[in-house]
C-alpha cells in the first residue's frame, strides 16, 4: 500500500498550488459529480434492481453523463476565470494580470484532477488499512496497484486537459476541446474492460503521453527547450516559445510573456508583472527577472 | 457526565461571541508582543487616531465624515489601487485563515477517526435534555428541534449578557468568566482527551508526567491566549481549543439535534452580526468605539494588528517617525516575510529606514490579517466532525463537507473584501456544508461504491 500512497501523491506534488484555486476547482469538479450521481440514482431508483444489464447500462450511462457534466463544468470554470483575469487586467495599471491564463489552465487541471484521484482513492486507502485479503474473493490481486495506477494517470490527464481546454477555449479552437471530451470519454470507456487491465491501463498512458507531449507543445515548449533544459541546468534563459495563436487582447499575456521593448527575443519574465511573480510553466525551471524595469 | 453539565455554563459562553468574522480594519489590536507596547504606544496613538480616518471603516459614521475632509483629489486614484490591493491580498487573507481552519479540522477529523471515546454514546448535555432514542420518525425529529430552540435561546442569552457585560464596562467580570472557561478546556479537557488518546495507543503514562505535561500546557496555553506570547503559539493554542470544544459538541450533541442546531446556529448568527441590533454587532461596534480589541480569547488573528499608517497616503500630515517606521516595515515586507511571520516583524521593531516607502497601502494590507471568531472554527469543525463520524465511515463525505466549508470562507472572505465590515461568516460555509453532507451521503455513496467495485473510472 507504500505505492498506492506514493504515486497518488507523485502526480499530484508536483507544482505548489495556491490552495484557495485549488478549493475553487476541488468545489466545480465535486458539484458535477453530484449532479452525475443524482442523476444516476434517480434512474437506478426507478428501474429494475434485480435487472442486471439494466443495472449496468445505467452505470455506463452513469459515467458517461458523469464525464460530459464534468467537461461542461471545465468549460464553466474557463468561464469564471476568464471573467476574473479580465477584472484583473481591467484594474492593473499595465493591461496584464499577474496570472496568466495559461498558468490558471495548468491549476485548473491539477485541481480537476487531484479531487477526481482523491475521491476515487480515499476511501480503497481507508481500506488498506485493514487486513490484507485483496482478491480473496476470486476477484484480482492486483486490485490496489492497478488502482493507484489508473488513478495516477488520470490526475496527469486532467492536468493535460485543463491545458487544453483551455487552450482551445482561448483561442476558439473547438477540435481541440472536442478532442480533450473525446479522449476523457475513451479512458473512462476504457476502464470498463477492468479487471482485464490491459484492456485500460495501457491506452490510458498512450493517451496521456499524446496529451502530454500536446499540451506542451501547446505551451511553447519544443524539443530544444527540453534538451536545453536537461543538459544546462545552470541557464537562466529560457528559449522563446512563439506566442500562440493570435486572438484576444490577452494573448500576449499567454505565456505571462510580454514583448520586451530594446531586448532581443530569448528572455522573457514569466509574469506580466514582476512583482517576484515567478511561475513554474512547462520547463521546470523557475526564473524570476528582477524589478519591473521590462 | 453530570460533571460536565455544571461546568458548561463557563463553556457555552466562548462559543456564542466568537461567531463574527471581523474585517481587519476593525479593531486596532495592541500587539501582544512584550516591551513593544511600551515603546509603540506614542506612535499607536497617532497612528489609531489616523486609521480611523482612513477611508476604510465604514462604520463609523465619524470616521466617514473626517475622511471626507481629506485630500478629495487623490479619492479616485486611491480607491482604484485599493480594490487592486483589496483583491491581491484579499487571497493572501483567504490563505491566511485557510491554514488554521484546515488544520482545526484536520485535528478533528483525525481524532474521530481513531479515537473510539468521541463517537460514543454518553449521554448528552444538558442543554439538549431530550433524547434521541424513540421509535418514530416524527417524534425525534420533534425532540432534535426542542433541543435546538433550547441550545439557541441559551446562546442567545449568554451573548447578550456578554454585551451588556461590555456595554456597561464590566470588564472585570468578563476576563474572569474567559479566563475561567479557557482553564477549564485547556486543564480538564485536554485532560481527558489525553487519557483517551493515551487509551487508544495503548500508551502507558504515570501520573506525575501527566502531571508535568498538563500543567505546563495548561500553563502556557493561559499565557499566550490571555496575556503575551508569540502569535503561532498563540494561534496553534486558540486552533486546539477550537478542536478541544468540538470535539465535546461532537460527542455530546445527538445526531439529528447537531444537524438542526447547525442550521439554527448559522441563521443565528446571519441574524446577530447583520442586524442593527443584533447583540454581535453591537459587540463589534462598541469595541470599535472605544477602540478597544475584542477579547483575545474569542477571537482568531492571522497576523498582528500592527497600527499601521493610513491606507490614504497624506504624507503631508505625517510626521518623521511614522515615515521612518514604515519604511522599516517597508523594507521588511519586501523581503517578503511569510503571511504568519509577522513575529519577525515584532522582533525588529527598531526602525531604520533602509529603503524609500514605494507603496503604502500594499504595506498596510500586508500587516493586517483577517479575524476570525473562534465559534465559527468550532462550527466548522462539528461540521466536518459530525460527517466524519456519522456518514458510514466514508471518507468522500468528509471531504466534500472539508471542500464545501472552505469554498464558503473563501466567498465570505470576498465578501468581506467588498463589503469591508463585520461580516458573519458560519452561513454560507455552513449552507454549503450541509448541502454536501447530505447530497455526498445519500446520492454520491451509492454511486462511487458501485463504481469503486466494478474498478470503473469517471
Amino acid at each position: 500500500t507504500g505505492s498506492v500512497v506514493v504515486l497518488t501523491c507523485t502526480a499530484g506534488a508536483v507544482v505548489p498550488v495556491p490552495p484557495r484555486s485549488l478549493s475553487c476547482r476541488a468545489f466545480f469538479w465535486l458539484v458535477s459529480l453530484l449532479l452525475s450521481s443524482l442523476i444516476w440514482f434517480i434512474t437506478v431508483k426507478a428501474s429494475d434492481p434485480r435487472d442486471e444489464l439494466l443495472q449496468k447500462g445505467l452505470l455506463i450511462f452513469g459515467v458517461m453523463f458523469s464525464v460530459l457534466l464534468q467537461e461542461a463544468f471545465r468549460f464553466l470554470y474557463y468561464k469564471l476565470l476568464r471573467k476574473a483575469i479580465e477584472g484583473l487586467v481591467a484594474l492593473s495599471e499595465d493591461g496584464c494580470s499577474p496570472i496568466s491564463i495559461q498558468q490558471m489552465a495548468y491549476v485548473a487541471g491539477v485541481g480537476f484532477g487531484l479531487m477526481s484521484g482523491t475521491f476515487s482513492m480515499i476511501n480503497l486507502l481507508a481500506d488498506a488499512l485493514g487486513p490484507g485479503t485483496t482478491g480473496i474473493h476470486g476477484d484480482s490481486q492486483l486490485y490496489f496497484l492497478t488502482s493507484a495506477f489508473m488513478t495516477m494517470v488520470l490526475i496527469f490527464l486532467h492536468t493535460f486537459w485543463g491545458i487544453l481546454f483551455f487552450h482551445g477555449c482561448e483561442h476558439r479552437r473547438w477540435w481541440e476541446i472536442i478532442a480533450v471530451v473525446i479522449m476523457h470519454l475513451a479512458v473512462s470507456g476504457s476502464t470498463f474492460c477492468n479487471p482485464l487491465y490491459m484492456g485500460s491501463l495501457v491506452p490510458s498512458y498512450l493517451l496521456m503521453a499524446t496529451a502530454a507531449t500536446w499540451a506542451y507543445l501547446l505551451s511553447g515548449g519544443s524539443a530544444q527547450n527540453l534538451r536545453r533544459f536537461l543538459l544546462c541546468k545552470s541557464c537562466s534563459v529560457i528559449g522563446t516559445g512563439d506566442p500562440v495563436g493570435s486572438s484576444g487582447y490577452l494573448d500576449q499575456c499567454w505565456g505571462g510573456e510580454r514583448v520586451p521593448r530594446g531586448l532581443e527575443q530569448g528572455h522573457h519574465s514569466l509574469g506580466c508583472q514582476t512583482r517576484g511573480d515567478a511561475g513554474v510553466w512547462g520547463h521546470g525551471q523557475v526564473v524570476a527577472s528582477p524589478g519591473g524595469s521590462e | 457526565m453530570i460533571t460536565f453539565m455544571n461546568n458548561s455554563d463557563s463553556e457555552e459562553e466562548p462559543c456564542n461571541e466568537r461567531t463574527s468574522l471581523m474585517s481587519a480594519e476593525s479593531p486596532s489590536v495592541p500587539s501582544y508582543q512584550d516591551g513593544l507596547q511600551a515603546s509603540e504606544a506614542g506612535e499607536a496613538q497617532a497612528h489609531r487616531k489616523r486609521r480611523t480616518g482612513s477611508s476604510r471603516s465604514p462604520n463609523n459614521i465619524a470616521d466617514g465624515e473626517m475622511s471626507e475632509s481629506g485630500v478629495p483629489v487623490r479619492e479616485s486614484t486611491l480607491e482604484n489601487e485599493e480594490e487592486e490591493l483589496t483583491l491581491k491580498y484579499g487571497a493572501k487573507h483567504v490563505i491566511m485563515l485557510f491554514v488554521p481552519v484546515t488544520l482545526c479540522m484536520i485535528v478533528v477529523v483525525a481524532t474521530i477517526k481513531s479515537v473510539r471515546f468521541y463517537t460514543e454514546k454518553n449521554g448528552q448535555l444538558i442543554y439538549t435534555p431530550f433524547s434521541e432514542d424513540t421509535p418514530s420518525v416524527g417524534q425525534r425529529l420533534l425532540n432534535s428541534v426542542l433541543n435546538t430552540i433550547i441550545m439557541i435561546s441559551v446562546i442567545v442569552v449568554m451573548t447578550v449578557f456578554l454585551v451588556l457585560l461590555y456595554k456597561y464596562r464590566c470588564y472585570k467580570f468578563i476576563h474572569g468568566w474567559l479566563i475561567l472557561s479557557s482553564l477549564m478546556l485547556l486543564f480538564l479537557f485536554t485532560y481527558i482527551y489525553l487519557g483517551e488518546v493515551l487509551k487508544t495507543y495503548n500508551v502507558a503514562m504515570d501520573y506525575p508526567t501527566l502531571f508535568l505535561v498538563i500543567w505546563n500546557f495548561g500553563a502556557v496555553g493561559m499565557i499566550c491566549i490571555h496575556w503575551k506570547g508569540p502569535l503561532q503559539l498563540q494561534q496553534a493554542y486558540l486552533i486546539m481549543i477550537s478542536a478541544l470544544m468540538a470535539l465535546v459538541f461532537i460527542k455530546y450533541l445527538p445526531e439529528w439535534s447537531a444537524w438542526v442546531i447547525l442550521g439554527a446556529i448559522s441563521i443565528y448568527d446571519l441574524m446577530a452580526v447583520l442586524c442593527p441590533k443584533g447583540p454581535l454587532r453591537m459587540l463589534v461596534e462598541t469595541a470599535q468605539e472605544r477602540n478597544e480589541p475584542i477579547f483575545p480569547a474569542l477571537i482568531y488573528s492571522s497576523a498582528m494588528m500592527w497600527t499601521v499608517g493610513m491606507a490614504k497616503p497624506d504624507t503631508a500630515a505625517r510626521g518623521p517617525s511614522q515615515q521612518t517606521w514604515d519604511a522599516a516595515e517597508d523594507g521588511r515586507e519586501n523581503h517578503r516575510s511569510p503571511s504568519h511571520g509577522d513575529s519577525q516583524m515584532s522582533e525588529t521593531r527598531s526602525p531604520v529606514p533602509t529603503r524609500p516607502i514605494t507603496s503604502l497601502e500594499e504595506l498596510e494590507e500586508e500587516e493586517r490579517g483577517v479575524k476570525l471568531g473562534l465559534g465559527d472554527f468550532i462550527f466548522y469543525s462539528v461540521l466536518v466532525g459530525k460527517a466524519a463520524a456519522t456518514a458510514s465511515g466514508d471518507w468522500n463525505t468528509t471531504l466534500a463537507c472539508f471542500v464545501a466549508i472552505l469554498i464558503g470562507l473563501c466567498l465570505t472572505l470576498l465578501l468581506l473584501a467588498v463589503f469591508k465590515k463585520a461580516l458573519p461568516a458560519l452561513p454560507i460555509s455552513i449552507t454549503f456544508g450541509l448541502v454536501f453532507y447530505f447530497s455526498t451521503d445519500n446520492l454520491v455513496r451509492p454511486f462511487m461504491d458501485t463504481l469503486a467495485s466494478h474498478q470503473l473510472y469517471i
